[in-house]
């Protein structure tokens, strides 16, 4: 039975959609300028004089036309100045600023590093985080306690980025005493671990039902064999979840990356925007680019921005639907 | 259990003297082979403790030993020796920035400053930041459509999957100032902001991200447009796992919609609400370094005033003062830990439901 609604429901209703809405679309707008900003003349963006000739017919002060001896209009060129500031749509399309781009080499090793570092970081993030976490949902593992709690009070005691700083020079040392001068691989292995997210994984496994891996190993299935017939299948949202996670966190890793990896080519792409930005941002950079350019130096940066967030729009459809449901998975444990 | 003198010995009143207590013997031969049955145990289910090697090395050599760096704190500052062969100090470099003895009287205020900085970046995330997922979620509960509904949620969760890197420079640039060498007008967003009357012209066109009054306003919005979505979506589980009947059961009573809110929605909601709270709390001495690095950069120092937090004023003193750096960042993590420890404590004792 469908029953009316009451008037304050409906103005609450009518409210929520508003408020939704509007929302919705401040959390889309900033995105959206600026891919119309990476596509647009300098000026649209930088100040919105707009300075067009144009040739008219001339007119005297009160409006007439001014016509020559043989009775034709005169014409003449004036420059028109009209404030047309970029709001939301691209104006005086063209595609420079990304041709620009992808003509630097250094962009394209800089999302080569990136691809690097997010696929082998993910996978890494991904084996240490499933093999640790399948491990402490045993109940039969020895000092069970003890790994949890080892785990648990890095999220309520950690070093700070000094401490962690200093540490990672450390190990860049270590790294390169032994002939590891790639400091890409120091990063797979050292960065993007979080304690949060084993914890997560654990409780998913420890909710599968036992009596199904029993039968697997009266069937005799190896431990490996349990954890890849059984457990990973049986945990797919929350894996999904994780490895969004893991690779959302590696795609988008600035800071440590910026400050461990030394060589200028190892470079990922967040430090190349970042980079772009200040240098940018110096006036006589910026005097030096106008000259040579027709789009803003600022085009150059939300170009960079569209490139970088375009993977992520890819891949978040496909996995998005996982994620309400893994989010809720752990956690809160009971 | 403590032992007692007892559990071992035992006086025997036939023969009159004292003799081992026989259970004792067993305790004892178990005890004996205990260390045997470990090694055992753990041999024959070696590959589930194989699995957790790797886990453990990450989380020692880069969770870790980056404690042990921490004892820089209390020993002497030299950037060059590694730190177990630093002298020795004690408590100076904690006293220095705490009271501001001895001839380290600036570090002391600056260190308050962060303190201050943190702690009213948090306190503010608390009260505009944390409602904002809650409200959401009841709005998001209230649209009809599933796909209509999906589709905003979408949108709202989108911007926190963007890296620092890429909020950062938007907000950079969609608030930036306006040039006069080069003729270019105050980014879009300051233009828009000044239009509403929010900002003036002159601090539109100096830039308000320069300006020290507007930081903790610009963390905290562009705060809740990077998270307010996707925190929402714990709520909005909650919300939705209320049972229909429960509203009907509302309706017929004639409750309108604030007394359904008030009277279903809200207890029913209520536990999760107070565990974020108190998470948030707990984690209150966090606040993202990378954000406050990648905004105040290239800034000017004036903004420092308010945007300095204590993992960035360590930060801007690894090279120099390690030994002050590590002791700022110290007191930062113990009382952090502390409020984790007493949030978590007060969850437990409230709702029966624990964090960790």
């Amino acid at each position: 039975m469908k029953r009316k609604l009451e008037v304050s429901e409906l103005i609450f209703r009518v409210i929520s959609y508003l408020l939704l809405t509007v929302f919705a679309l401040c959390c889309l707008y900033p995105f959206l300028y600026a891919v119309s900003a990476s596509i647009s003349g300098r000026a649209y963006v930088e100040n919105g004089l707009i300075e067009t000739e144009v040739t008219r017919e001339r007119t005297d002060e009160q409006g007439n036309k001014v016509l020559d001896a043989d009775g034709n209009p005169v014409m003449e060129t004036v420059i028109v100045k009209e404030r047309a500031r970029l709001i939301l749509l691209p104006k005086d399309v063209q595609l420079a600023a990304f041709s620009d781009m992808f003509k630097n080499d250094v962009f394209w090793n800089s999302y080569s590093n990136t691809l690097f570092l997010t696929v082998f970081g993910t996978v890494w993030s991904l084996v240490v985080a499933i093999l640790g976490a399948y491990a402490l949902s045993k109940k039969r593992l020895l000092f069970r306690k003890f790994f949890n709690f080892f785990l648990v009070f890095t999220m309520w005691f950690s070093a700070g980025i000094v401490p962690q700083y200093l540490n990672y020079v450390h190990t860049k040392e270590v790294f390169n005493g032994i002939g590891i001068m790639d400091d890409k691989w120091l990063v797979v292995i050292a960065m993007g671990m979080a304690a949060m997210n084993i914890i997560l994984l654990r409780n998913t496994f420890e909710n599968v039902p036992s009596e199904i891996e029993e039968a697997a190993i009266v069937d005799g299935a190896t431990e490996m064999q349990v954890l890849r017939q059984v457990y990973i299948p049986m945990s797919k949202s929350t894996i999904a979840t994780v490895a969004l996670f893991f690779a959302v966190s590696r795609w988008n890793g600035y800071f440590w990356a910026a400050q461990m990896i030394s060589s200028e080519n190892e470079k990922p792409l967040q430090v190349f925007i970042r980079n772009k930005l200040n240098e940018l941002s110096e006036l006589e950079q910026i005097q030096i680019f106008e000259l040579n350019h027709d789009y803003a130096p600022d085009s150059v940066i939300y170009s960079l921005i569209v490139c970088s967030i375009i993977p992520i729009l890819v891949i978040y459809p496909f996995i998005q639907k996982y994620f309400a449901k893994g989010t809720n998975a752990g956690g809160v444990k009971e | 259990m403590k032992a007692k003198g007892s559990d071992y010995l035992v006086f025997d009143t036939e023969a009159g003297v004292w003799r081992q207590n026989p259970e004792q013997i067993v305790r004892d031969e178990v005890e004996k082979h205990h260390w045997k049955h470990v090694a055992v145990t753990v041999l024959k289910d070696w590959r589930l403790y194989l699995m957790l090697v790797p886990m453990i090395l990450v989380f020692l050599f880069w969770r870790y030993f980056p404690m042990y760096e921490l004892l820089g704190s209390f020993k002497v500052e030299d950037n060059v020796k590694p730190v177990a062969e630093r002298l020795f100090l004690g408590f100076s470099n904690f006293k220095a920035l705490l009271t501001g003895s001895g001839t380290f009287s600036q570090y002391s205020t600056e260190f308050w400053q962060a303190m201050r900085n943190t702690f009213l970046l948090s306190f503010y995330g608390l009260c505009f930041g944390f409602p904002m997922p809650i409200l959401l979620a009841l709005f998001f509960n209230e649209i009809r459509g599933n796909i209509s509904r999906s589709i905003l949620q979408v949108l709202t969760y989108l911007p926190k999957f963007m890296s620092t890197v890429i909020m950062t420079s938007l907000i950079i640039m969609l608030i930036k100032g306006a040039n006069s060498v080069l003729e270019t007008e105050p980014g879009i967003l300051a233009q828009l902001l000044q239009r509403l009357g929010l900002i003036t012209e002159e601090s539109a066109n100096a830039g308000i991200l320069r300006d020290p009054n507007y930081f903790r306003a610009i963390y905290q919005v562009t705060g809740i447009w990077e998270t307010a979505g996707y925190d929402s979506i714990v709520f909005f589980a909650a919300i939705i796992a209320i049972a229909p009947t429960s509203y009907e059961a509302a309706q017929i009573d004639g409750a309108n919609k604030w007394a359904q809110m008030r009277y279903v929605v809200l207890p029913s909601i209520l536990s999760t609400i107070v565990i974020m709270l108190i998470t948030r709390i707990g984690n209150m001495l966090s606040i993202g370094y990378e954000k406050v690095i990648l905004l105040t950069e290239n800034q000017g120092s004036n903004l420092l005033k308010t945007a300095q937090v204590i993992s960035t004023y360590s930060w801007t003193k690894k090279a120099d003062k390690p030994g002050i750096a590590s002791a700022a960042e110290m007191l930062n993590n113990v009382v952090g830990m502390l409020l984790v420890i007493g949030a978590n404590t007060i969850a437990r004792k409230a709702s029966n439901v624990s964090l960790y």
